[in-house]
């Protein structure tokens, strides 16, 4: 009994290391060895499920499903996939400034137009997408104390796809108390936007003669095609590095400190988003499709805790990141599982999330001021606080099965990250809060 | 001059201090009955953590820290 906790803790460090590697593939195949299953020799496959639905208030709602499986095939040497699904569909802030007066829009195909009442933010109501992820990882030791993990990810949707490879290394050291780790992954990406990538900062054209629709507005579809690139970048590649060390402190008390680097570079600017170009009375007088830097690197430092009470396990992490954007972050989270009885627990969870603005951030572009190489209304990467509300319940079975269901409530608020509104923008609510609620099932077998 | 030597000396004792506590964390074989158990993984919950990570990549302007902040998908 007590070499097989040696053997659990020893998996433990050690896969909480290599789950680094892959964002998640890894992460559970010994981390379900209990105190009383040894599994090095429990050779079946295990399999862990999950169904989200996410549903913002008048905007996006999506739906996520996860099939994940593993297998040790003795000795640690191990093989996990996860199949990902998810929809998309609903309403997205196109950045565009809300009005006093109704407002008609070029939807992204250029195919079609959409109209915001006033006093209303302006949402592109045209979002929709499905994906499909598929994610395969091997890990086995090299020695006693060494570890190396490899794995690749592909990813595909309407109108994106991506493929990426990783490899991790992983060394025990301290009686193996103390677990360093480092990995790399290149991730490619391919973008194909419907309606094309826009030019950048070139203005949307509307119609606001008749529709848009037929053979008939010839000069309408010149204009369109006019702000939309011939050649260009289309795509987009990212290099991640990783550093880190998992330790036991105490018999009560384990953690983990990570170093994230990572280096974006291609298409960075989001093709459906654009900034309003406004006078001094607050009239929107066009809007500019975005354009953002071709590259970014982003720094990463994750510090996160566990500490064994008495029966509950109290979960807190904390990170900060920042990069050549100018945006900086800290984000907070905790949960406390709290067993109600041998094979029940309950666990409530918090975060809170802050970040600043981009050094391209902009609500709006007043028409006195030269317009700016890069500019960018997207509100996700302007000044923003969120908060996450959460709590799980779950249920271990007799034949070792589990079944759990989770809830959650997120709110978005966006803050002014020190613009001076002009004219009716005064009047106007331009950082809107967005509200989203999660309901999530688990079943686990 | 001085106080060049009170810093280099305080550094020195810190390091060694803390070189001497690296040592001294950690359990023994036996005192694993705790943090053995699944739930002091430090990714037990990891697919509710890959849902979430997805939701905030999409919705936020920095992820990642638990692993690659590479997304593979187009919704940022």
């Amino acid at each position: 009994m007590q070499l097989a906790k040696f053997k659990n803790i020893n998996a433990l460090l050690a896969t909480a290391t290599c789950s680094l590697f892959s964002n998640t593939v890894l992460a559970t195949p010994l981390m379900n060895a209990s105190d009383n299953s040894d599994i090095h020799n429990d050779n079946s496959w295990k399999i862990d499920t999950a169904l989200m639905y996410y549903a913002e208030t008048d905007r996006v709602s999506a739906l996520e499903g996860i099939i994940a499986a593993k297998k040790d095939f003795g000795e640690e040497h191990i093989l996990s996939g996860k199949l990902v699904f998810d929809t998309l569909t609903g309403a997205s802030a196109s950045g565009a400034v809300p009005q006093k007066t109704p407002q008609t829009y070029t939807r992204p195909s250029g195919k079609a137009q959409y109209r915001t009442p006033s006093n209303t933010t302006p949402l592109d109501d045209t979002f929709r997408d499905t994906r499909l992820q598929f994610n395969v990882q091997w890990s086995q030791p090299i020695s006693e104390q060494d570890k190396i993990s490899t794995g690749i990810q592909l990813s595909r949707e309407y109108d994106y796809q991506s493929i990426a490879v990783n490899g991790g290394y992983t060394r025990e050291l301290n009686q193996k108390n103390t677990a360093i780790f480092t990995g790399l992954s290149f991730a490619f990406d391919t973008l194909a936007p419907e309606g094309g990538r826009p030019v950048p900062l070139s203005a949307m054209v509307v119609d606001n003669t008749e529709g848009i629709s037929g053979d008939n507005n010839i000069s309408f579809k010149d204009a369109f095609e006019a702000t939309r690139q011939q050649g260009g970048e289309n795509t987009r590649n990212t290099v991640d590095l990783m550093f880190g060390v998992t330790q036991v402190i105490n018999r009560r008390w384990i953690m983990q400190l990570n170093y994230g680097y990572s280096q974006v570079d291609g298409y960075l600017t989001d093709p459906f988003k654009v900034v309003s170009v406004v006078n001094d009375q607050g009239d929107a007088l066009n809007q500019l499709h975005e354009n953002r830097p071709s590259e970014r690197t982003k720094h990463n430092i994750y510090w996160q805790n566990k500490a064994h009470f008495d029966e509950a396990v109290f979960d807190l992490s904390y990170r900060y990141s920042f990069d050549d954007w100018k945006i900086s972050s800290h984000a907070i989270e905790s949960k406390l599982r709290w067993p109600l009885t041998s094979s029940t627990y309950i666990q409530p969870s918090i975060r809170y999330y802050q970040q600043d603005a981009a050094e391209f951030y902009t609500p709006f572009i007043t028409d006195d001021q030269p317009i700016p190489e890069y500019a960018s209304a997207d509100y996700r990467i302007g000044k923003l606080t969120t908060m996450t509300f959460g709590a799980k319940y779950l249920q271990e079975l007799e034949n070792n099965h589990s079944w759990g269901v989770r809830m959650e409530y997120y709110i978005q608020t966006p803050k002014n990250a020190g613009f001076e509104a002009v004219g009716q923008l005064q009047d106007l609510e331009l950082y809107e809060e967005v509200k989203a609620f999660v309901v999530q099932f688990n079943y686990s077998f | 001059m001085k106080k060049r030597y009170i810093i280099q000396y305080a550094f020195i004792s810190l390091s060694l201090i803390y070189l001497n506590g690296c040592t001294m964390l950690g359990v023994q074989p036996w005192e694993r009955d705790l943090i053995s158990k699944e739930s002091m993984s430090l990714s037990v919950d990891d697919l509710d953590a890959s849902l979430d990570d997805h939701i905030y990549f999409s919705k936020e302007g920095t992820s990642g820290g638990r692993g690659f902040s590479a997304g593979g998908c187009g919704c940022n």
